[in-house]
């Protein structure tokens, strides 16, 4: 039984032969670069120094804060420089550069966390901590928060395995090459939340993973299986709450709102190999693919590693990239840089030569209502897109532009080619800005009257 | 290979589907097509002349006003070839030549450049044209050119062998003299267009597998033409009567081709279901009570003068917050307020 949500597309999805393709685990470059922030909340204090010798899985920093994951070196040797570098975002984060000595000496404390440990849902929630885990979707959310912030408001964990954008199959590779480890990960969650129930929600183009995943999974696990209908954005969480369960989250609300929880499916895995084998997040599996790629690849890559040597190891490019994105081509971001590493959240590379977002030179709203037709949101782009242009904020706010999700589907569709999503993406910039300048200036007149 | 690479930086999405604006129109123009081969077989080539008259004076006035004001060129849109044909398409096939040209002058410069151009207009620019040349040139567009009565192409004036179109006979209150079958292929008089209801009804099928239209407008205003017709027949056979109304005049070009002008209709679901009632209400208003034989330009030119105002008030529900939600808060609201 699943729902739908309103709207949504049908892009090309792109995904062979990448999802013919077996995970390899690619040699760690000679030197990573590993941002303090690799995850959405408080940055983390570098706890290394230049000059200092770290090892696999040595925590090099951490943080008091609760929204907030600890970080690991990802290869064991030297550390050369604590500085800001580049990260995909654009921004400049603090960063912990590592020389690899290739030997990648395991620290001590890379080990599998015992049976009796495991039964123990806060020693889980400790340990999910401890290793760094987030988000693995992209989103980066610290997973341990994301559990005891939900404690005793959430009775169904959703394991989201949509993988609905375009070309990335990072997500299908590890399902149908863990199994086993995906599902003893979601029971590990379920154990940390204290539910009894977990719905693992798969597109249906992933029809062999679904079925392997059906074979494994043991009849009183609490897991469901749950094929949905390939539409994109069916992996954006309020969306996937609503297929599955016909609730929809509360505007401004968080899912445990409705009594969920939504995981990724890459979360769960790196949750089991925490527990198990006592690795915390440092690599993660990126489908590296586009057309300046000559054949599309699945790497386990260890964060940090720099975008190009990605690149470089797959090949190198057959022709000049024209674009580069971190992550996939409806909501991945444009790096500039490659010498940007790969972080916790990045689930796939992709490169192309030509620009496949048809921009021309006068977008043009015609009214088509496409875009009406396609938002997952229940939204109207065409007038939030022109209340924005005008900066009408009252404009912007009867059309509840801050409810957009940012999934791309109404730009994907517009004939016009606008730049919808820019647009609003602007306009909530412009709204929070207004919103912190109209603070300040109450608490100014209100400091100005107390005195 | 730190050497310096170009990258595009830009906002997702970072990919788009091929349907762009240009691609619609020509769907669109396809789609009125089999209406013009009908047009030509019923009237003669003279149709097409004057379709290919209107249709040259709309791209020529789109593309001289955005030349005059150095604006963008828009006629790779194709949008004003559609106005062409639509304001042939509502003009008898004995109209003279220069009556489309003057009804695409006010289409296109006034109605539809002057807001803005394509998307910006508030009035359908081929019907406000329509209306245009019918309140100035009454007496030359009253009436139609018997069915397969060629007319020679080389006729400047109006002086064709005319005939009653069915409306007439509507208006009047009685049944016209023709049979069922001709009504829906198109052997009968009328504007060049609209005679075929077959021919129209295929176009707009043909749009509605495309995407181009969502059948919401068309079925609630065929619909509700149906329903009034049926339930007041002014004493002729329901069924009949309701049929004759359908067929005649010009609701299926109305209903397919007009109402769902994107620029000019509204883009909720909810409020393209209003927008289609009101047109179809308006349209038997018209009919049964007004001095005009037809109602249906009219009915849309008014409803599309709505189109904001029914947008802004049938805003979809909001993600999130369900019809119970909206009611108790609602509530509460009263509550606190007593």
């Amino acid at each position: 039984m699943s729902f739908k949500f309103h709207g949504g597309v049908h892009p090309p999805d792109k995904k062979s032969p990448a999802d013919k393709t077996q995970v390899i685990p690619l040699n760690p470059p000679s030197l990573v670069v590993i941002p303090m922030s690799l995850h959405i909340g408080a940055p983390c204090r570098p706890a290394v120094k230049v000059g200092d010798m770290v090892k696999l899985g040595q925590k090099i920093g951490d943080s008091d804060a609760p929204v907030s994951a600890p970080i690991h070196a990802t290869v064991s040797g030297k550390v050369t420089a604590v500085e800001p570098r580049l990260t995909p975002a654009g921004t400049m984060v603090t960063s912990v550069v590592i020389e690899n000595d290739g030997m990648d000496t395991p620290c001590e404390t890379m080990v599998p966390h015992s049976e009796e440990e495991l039964s123990d849902p806060d020693a889980i929630v400790a340990l999910i901590r401890e290793a760094g885990i987030v988000g693995m979707g992209g989103a980066t959310f610290p997973t341990a928060f994301k559990i005891t912030s939900g404690k005793g408001k959430v009775d169904t964990v959703i394991i989201n395995g949509a993988e609905c954008e375009p070309y990335i199959t990072s997500d299908y590779r590890t399902m149908l090459e863990h199994p086993e480890e995906v599902l003893g990960g979601i029971r590990l969650i379920m154990k940390a939340c204290g539910v009894s129930r977990a719905i693992f929600a798969i597109e249906d183009n992933k029809a062999d993973a679904i079925a392997l995943l059906k074979s494994k999974n043991s009849e009183n696990s609490g897991i469901d299986i749950l094929p949905l209908k390939t539409l994109y954005p069916q992996g954006a969480e309020k969306q996937l709450i609503k297929t599955v369960t016909g609730l929809e989250v509360p505007p401004g609300g968080l899912p445990a709102a409705v009594g969920c929880a939504v995981f990724n499916c890459f979360t769960a895995y790196s949750v089991y190999r925490a527990a198990y084998e006592g690795r915390p997040a440092i690599e993660r599996v990126v489908t590296v693919a586009g057309s300046a790629m000559e054949q599309p690849k699945n790497y386990l890559v260890r964060v940090g590693t720099p975008l190009e040597y990605v690149f470089e190891q797959a090949g190198g490019f057959i022709k000049e990239p024209h674009k580069v994105i971190m992550g996939g081509p409806m909501m991945g971001v444009a790096v500039h840089d490659l010498s940007v590493p790969v972080i916790k959240g990045t689930n796939a590379l992709l490169a192309f030569c030509e620009d496949e977002t048809r921009t021309v030179e006068n977008p043009t709203c015609i009214r088509c209502g496409k875009c009406v037709e396609v938002c997952p949101m229940n939204l109207l782009p065409l007038y939030m897109y022109m209340y924005e242009q005008k900066d009408d904020y009252a404009g912007m706010e009867r059309n509840r532009l801050t409810d957009c999700i940012e999934c791309g589907a109404c730009a994907y569709n517009c004939p016009g080619r606008l730049h919808l999503t820019h647009s609003f993406r602007a306009g909530k910039a412009k709204i929070a800005a207004r919103a912190a300048a109209e603070k300040a200036r109450a608490e100014a007149t209100k400091a100005a009257t107390t005195v | 290979m730190a050497e310096n690479r170009k990258l595009t930086v830009s906002s997702s999405p970072h990919i788009r589907s091929a349907q762009d604006t240009r691609s619609i129109m020509l769907d669109v123009i396809i789609a009125l097509s089999p209406a013009l081969l009908v047009a030509v077989y019923v009237f003669g080539l003279r149709a097409l002349v004057l379709t290919c008259v209107s249709v040259a004076a709309s791209v020529f006035f789109e593309w001289a006003y955005r030349k005059l004001m150095k604006k963008p060129s828009s006629i790779g849109d194709l949008s004003a070839v559609i106005t062409g044909m639509l304001i042939a398409y509502c003009l008898p096939a004995n109209t003279p030549y220069w009556i489309p040209v003057i009804a695409a002058f006010f289409a296109i410069v006034i109605v539809k450049q002057l807001y803005g151009g394509i998307g910006k207009n508030f009035l359908n620019p081929a019907l406000a044209g329509r209306a245009f040349v019918v309140a100035s040139w009454p007496a030359l567009l009253a009436l139609s050119p018997a069915p397969l009565g060629y007319d020679s192409i080389f006729n400047f004036g109006s002086d064709a062998v005319t005939a009653a179109t069915p409306m007439a006979s509507l208006h009047a209150g009685s049944l016209p003299d023709v049979g069922i079958l001709d009504m829906f292929l198109g052997k009968i008089g009328g504007s060049l267009g609209e005679v075929s209801s077959f021919a129209l009804l295929v176009g707009g099928a043909y749009l509605v597998i495309r995407k181009i239209i969502c059948c919401r407008i068309p079925v609630s205003y065929i619909l509700t033409v149906a329903v009034l017709t049926f339930i007041f027949p002014k004493g002729n056979n329901n069924l009949q009567w309701m049929l004759y109304n359908l067929l005649g005049g010009g609701l299926m070009l109305g209903a397919i081709f007009m109402a769902t002008d994107y620029s000019t209709s509204p883009v909720t679901p909810k409020g393209q279901i209003i927008f289609g009632i009101g047109c179809g209400l308006l349209t038997v208003f018209i009919r049964y009570f007004g001095s005009y034989v037809e109602g249906v330009s009219y009915a849309i030119l008014i409803m599309n003068v709505c189109v904001w105002l029914i947008d802004k008030y049938t805003l979809p529900r909001r993600f999130g917050v369900t019809r119970e939600d909206k009611r108790s808060a609602k509530k509460s609201k009263e509550v606190a307020a007593q």
